[in-house]
C-alpha cells in the first residue's frame, strides 16, 4: 500500500485545479441559488461558454489572448445568460430545472456536431489556445513544487486559480451585503413581496444568472486552459451535478462554502479512487467485485450518493446554517 | 376503496427488496463476460441491402490497417467470410482505422470515399465498434417517400418515447416530483430484459417476450421498493419538491454508473429479433418488430388512457392528480393511489425500455438520452396528462426525425429541445393541459 502516493492525490485534489474550477462553478451556483433561488442545473454550459469563449477566439479566430480571455469571462456567458433567462426566469423553479438542463444539452450537441467542425472542433474540440498562458509562467516546467504536488506549469494555473477564486469570493460577499444583494435574497424568500416593493424582480434575477454564469465561465476557462483543450465531453450535465454537490455539501447560501465543499468533494474523491486503485492492485479486492477499469465508475456512484445523503439529511451542507438557506425551505 | 387497505408488512417488504436486490446483483455476470475481452477494434463489414434478394451482404477479404495516434501501426486485419475482422491494441487509447480502398468489391466503394481513415477511441477491455458505411445511401431519393419514411419512424419513436414517459407524467401528476431519475428506470427495464434474455438467470434463458414480462415485473417492484423506501419517506416528512428534485437526481447519477458499473460500456442487443427483414409497404419500409411495437405501444397507452377514464383506481388517481387534499379528505387512500402509480408508471416505464433496446441498442445510458425527450413530450401534451404524454411524445418522436429533412442527423434532438423550451413559454400547462400558474 503506497500511503505517500495517496496522501499525495488527496492534496491535489484539496487544492489543485479541479477544486479551483468546481469551486468557481460552485460559486456561480450559489449566486443563482443560494441568494436568488434559481434551480439551474446547467452550470456546465456557462464553464463551457468560458472555456469556447477563450477556445474559439484564440485557436478559431486567432486573436490574441486577452481578447478571448474577455470574450469568454463576459461575452459569452452574458449572452447565454440572456438567452437562458429572458425566456425562463418566469418559471416555477423545477421548471426551471429542465429548461436549464435542456439549455445545457442543447449547447453540448451543437458544439459536438461535425457540421460546425471548422468553428468548434466537434468532438475533438479546440487546442492550442493556452500556450500565451504558459509563457507567461513564472515558474520552470521541469521542476515540481509545493512538496512535489504539482509541476511548474500546473502550479502556476492553481495559483491563478486560486486568486481568481479569491476574487470571486470577494465579490460575493460584497454583492450579498450590498443593497443589491438584499434584493436578491428578498426575491429568494418571497417574490411576490419583492415585487410589491417595487422591485423589479424578474430584471434582478438576470442580473444574478449574468453574475453568476460569469464566474463559472471562469471556472470552465480554467478547466480549459488547465487541460489545454476545449471539449464537449469536458462539459456534460454530470459536471453540473458535481458543481451542485461541491455546493451542497459546503453549504447553500454561504459564501465560502462552495469553495469548502469543491475542496472537500476533490479531496474525498480522489482519496477514494486511489485508495480503491491501491487496494485492487494489492488484490485486496477480489475481481469479482471490483477491477481497475471500474473504479473511475465510483467516484459517479458516490456522488449521487452523497447527493441523496445530503438533501435528505443535511440540507443545509456540512458548514451551512440551517437559518440562512437549507434546501428544504420551501 | 372496496379493497381492504392493503399495507406491506415490514416483512413483505423485505422480501420483496430482497428479491429486486438479488435480480439487481444478477446484472454482475454480463461484466464479468466482459472481462475476458481484449481491448481492440472491430466490427463487420457489410452493404445494406444489396443481396440478390435484397439482404445485406457482407464483404470479405478487405483489409484494414490499425494506427495509433503518432501514425505507427498497430496491426492489420482482413475481414472474413461473415465479413467481421477485429485488431487487437496495446492498451486503450485513440487509433484511427484506415480502409483500403482497392480491396473494395467492384462497384461497392465506400459511401464517402473521403472517410477511408476513421478514428476510433478504445476503452479498456472492449473492442471498440468502428462502421464503414458502404455503397448509396440508404432510402430513395424521391422526397415524398423519404419524409413519410421519416413520419413513420417518427410515430415509432415517438411511441417509444411515450411508453416510457407515462410513468413520468402520472408521477409527476399525483405527487408534484419531477422525477429526473427515470430514465434510469427506462435502463433498468431494458437491463433486465437483456438479463433474462441472454445472460439468464440460473442457467435459463427466456425468450424476448418472456424476459419482457419478468422484466416489467422486476420494474415494477422496483418502483414499489423506490417509492416505499425513499418517496413515502419525504412527502411524510413533508419536504419540499426543490429537495427531492434534488434527491431524485443524485439517485439518477449513483443508478447511472451503478449500471455501467454492472453492465458495462458496450452497446448489447438481445439474443430474438435482432436481425429482421424488412417489409415493403410501398410508402416505407418496416421490420416486423417495428410493426409489432407500434401496435403494443398504442394498444397499450390507449388502455392506460381509458382505464383512468373508466375504472376506479383510475378515477382515484385522477382525483388525487387534481386536489390532493379533496380526494384524501373524501375517503381515497391517497398512499395507496401513489403506490399503485409507481407499480404501473415503473413498470410500464420497464416495457417502454426493452421496447426502446429492441429498436436500438442496449446501453447504460439510454435512459438517461431519453429523459429529456420524454421531458419535452409530456410537457408538450401537458404535464400530468396521461393522454397528453401519448399526442406530446408523438409529436416530438416526429418532429425529431422529419427535423434531419433540414437540419444534420447528429443534431436531431436539439429541434425536441428548442421546442420544449418554446412550448414551457407559450403554453406551460400544454397542449392538453388546463391553465394553471406555474411561474
Amino acid at each position: 500500500m503506497d500511503w505517500g502516493a495517496i496522501i499525495e492525490t488527496s492534496f491535489r485534489g484539496l487544492l489543485g485545479e479541479t477544486a479551483v474550477v468546481f469551486a468557481l462553478a460552485a460559486i456561480g451556483l450559489n449566486i443563482h441559488f443560494g441568494f436568488t433561488g434559481l434551480l439551474n442545473f446547467g452550470q456546465a454550459v456557462f464553464m463551457a461558454a468560458g472555456a469556447y469563449g477563450l477556445a474559439m477566439m484564440v485557436a478559431t479566430w486567432e486573436q490574441p489572448f486577452w481578447v478571448g480571455v474577455l470574450v469568454g469571462v463576459f461575452v459569452f456567458p452574458v449572452i447565454l445568460a440572456l438567452l437562458l433567462g429572458i425566456p425562463t426566469l418566469r418559471l416555477r423553479a423545477d421548471y426551471l430545472a429542465i429548461v436549464t438542463i435542456a439549455t445545457a444539452e442543447i449547447f453540448r450537441i451543437i458544439a459536438r456536431s461535425p457540421s460546425l467542425d471548422e468553428w468548434t472542433g466537434s468532438s475533438d474540440g479546440l487546442t492550442g489556445f493556452a500556450r500565451t498562458f504558459y509563457n507567461w509562467s513564472p515558474f520552470d516546467t521541469r521542476e515540481r513544487y509545493v512538496f512535489n504536488l504539482f509541476t511548474g506549469n500546473q502550479f502556476w494555473v492553481v495559483i491563478v486559480g486560486w486568486v481568481c477564486v479569491a476574487i470571486a469570493v470577494l465579490v460575493t460577499y460584497i454583492a450579498v451585503n450590498s443593497p443589491w444583494g438584499r434584493v436578491l435574497k428578498a426575491i429568494r424568500e418571497d417574490e411576490d413581496a419583492a415585487r410589491s416593493l417595487g422591485k423589479n424582480a424578474y430584471w434582478y434575477k438576470l442580473q444574478a444568472l449574468m453574475l453568476g454564469g460569469v464566474i463559472g465561465a471562469v471556472g470552465g476557462m480554467l478547466r480549459a486552459i488547465a487541460t489545454q483543450s476545449a471539449q464537449p465531453q469536458n462539459f456534460i450535465t454530470d459536471v453540473t451535478f458535481f458543481a451542485w454537490v461541491a455546493l451542497i455539501l459546503g453549504g447553500v447560501g454561504k459564501v465560502f462554502g462552495p469553495v469548502i465543499g469543491a475542496m472537500l468533494l476533490w479531496m474525498i474523491l480522489n482519496f477514494t479512487d486511489v485508495f480503491l486503485r491501491e487496494l485492487v492492485a494489492e488484490d485486496l479486492i477480489p475481481e469479482a467485485v471490483l477491477v481497475d477499469t471500474q473504479v473511475g465508475q465510483v467516484r459517479f456512484i458516490l456522488v449521487g450518493a452523497g447527493l441523496v445523503l445530503l438533501a435528505v439529511f443535511r440540507p443545509q451542507g456540512v458548514f451551512g446554517n440551517k437559518n440562512e438557506m437549507a434546501l428544504d425551505d420551501r | 376503496m372496496s379493497t381492504p387497505r392493503s399495507r406491506g408488512g415490514p416483512g413483505r417488504r423485505l422480501i420483496l427488496l430482497t428479491l429486486f436486490g438479488l435480480v439487481l446483483l444478477g446484472i454482475a455476470a454480463p461484466h464479468a463476460a466482459a472481462q475476458d475481452e481484449e481491448t481492440g477494434v472491430g466490427g463487420t463489414l457489410r452493404s445494406r441491402g444489396t443481396g440478390p434478394d435484397g439482404e445485406d451482404e457482407f464483404i470479405s477479404g478487405v483489409e484494414l490497417t490499425v494506427f495509433d495516434e503518432s501514425g505507427n501501426e498497430v496491426g492489420s486485419a482482413v475481414t472474413g467470410d461473415d465479413g467481421t475482422w477485429s485488431v487487437a491494441v496495446p492498451g486503450p487509447g485513440l487509433y484511427e482505422v484506415e480502409l483500403n480502398q482497392e480491396t473494395l468489391p467492384e462497384g461497392l466503394p465506400l459511401r464517402d470515399p473521403e472517410r477511408s481513415r476513421l478514428e476510433a477511441e478504445v476503452d479498456p477491455d472492449t473492442v471498440r465498434n468502428v462502421l464503414f458505411p458502404l455503397g448509396e445511401r440508404i432510402g430513395s431519393d424521391d422526397n415524398t417517400i423519404r419524409i413519410v419514411q421519416n413520419l413513420v419512424d417518427g410515430i415509432k419513436f415517438g411511441l417509444i418515447i411515450a411508453m416510457c414517459a407515462i410513468g413520468l407524467s402520472l408521477i409527476f401528476g399525483t405527487t408534484g416530483l419531477v422525477n429526473f431519475a427515470h430514465g434510469e428506470m427506462v435502463t433498468i427495464g431494458a437491463t433486465m430484459a437483456f438479463l433474462f434474455n441472454v445472460n439468464g438467470v440460473f442457467g435459463v434463458q427466456f425468450q424476448l417476450i418472456i424476459a419482457a414480462i419478468l422484466a416489467m415485473i422486476v420494474a415494477g417492484i422496483g418502483g414499489y421498493a423506490f417509492d416505499g423506501l425513499v418517496w413515502s419517506k419525504l412527502r411524510a416528512r413533508g419536504s419540499s419538491l426543490i429537495s427531492m428534485l434534488v434527491v431524485s437526481i443524485g439517485f439518477a447519477i449513483a443508478l447511472r454508473y451503478l449500471i455501467l458499473f454492472q453492465f458495462g460500456g458496450r452497446p448489447r442487443t438481445y439474443a430474438d429479433y435482432a436481425i429482421q427483414e424488412q417489409i415493403d409497404f410501398g410508402w416505407f419500409k418496416l421490420v416486423p418488430k417495428d410493426v409489432v411495437i407500434i401496435v403494443l405501444a398504442l394498444t397499450i397507452l390507449v388502455g392506460v388512457g381509458l382505464s383512468l377514464q373508466l375504472t376506479r383506481i383510475g378515477k382515484a388517481m385522477r382525483a388525487v392528480a387534481d386536489n390532493r387534499d379533496l380526494a384524501e379528505s373524501s375517503g381515497i387512500d391517497v398512499e395507496r393511489v401513489i403506490r399503485t402509480v409507481w407499480i404501473t408508471g415503473a413498470a410500464l416505464t420497464g416495457l417502454g425500455g426493452v421496447l426502446f433496446g429492441l429498436t436500438e441498442a442496449i446501453t447504460w445510458e439510454m435512459g438517461f438520452r431519453l429523459l429529456l425527450l420524454m421531458f419535452a413530450g409530456v410537457t408538450l401534451g401537458g404535464l400530468g396528462t396521461a393522454y397528453g404524454a401519448l399526442f406530446g411524445s408523438l409529436i416530438v418522436g416526429v418532429f425529431i426525425q422529419l427535423s434531419t429533412q433540414v437540419i444534420p442527423a447528429d443534431m436531431k434532438n436539439v429541434g425536441a429541445l428548442l421546442m420544449l423550451v418554446v412550448i414551457l413559454l407559450v403554453r406551460p400547462q400544454g397542449l392538453l393541459g388546463r391553465a394553471e400558474r406555474i411561474g
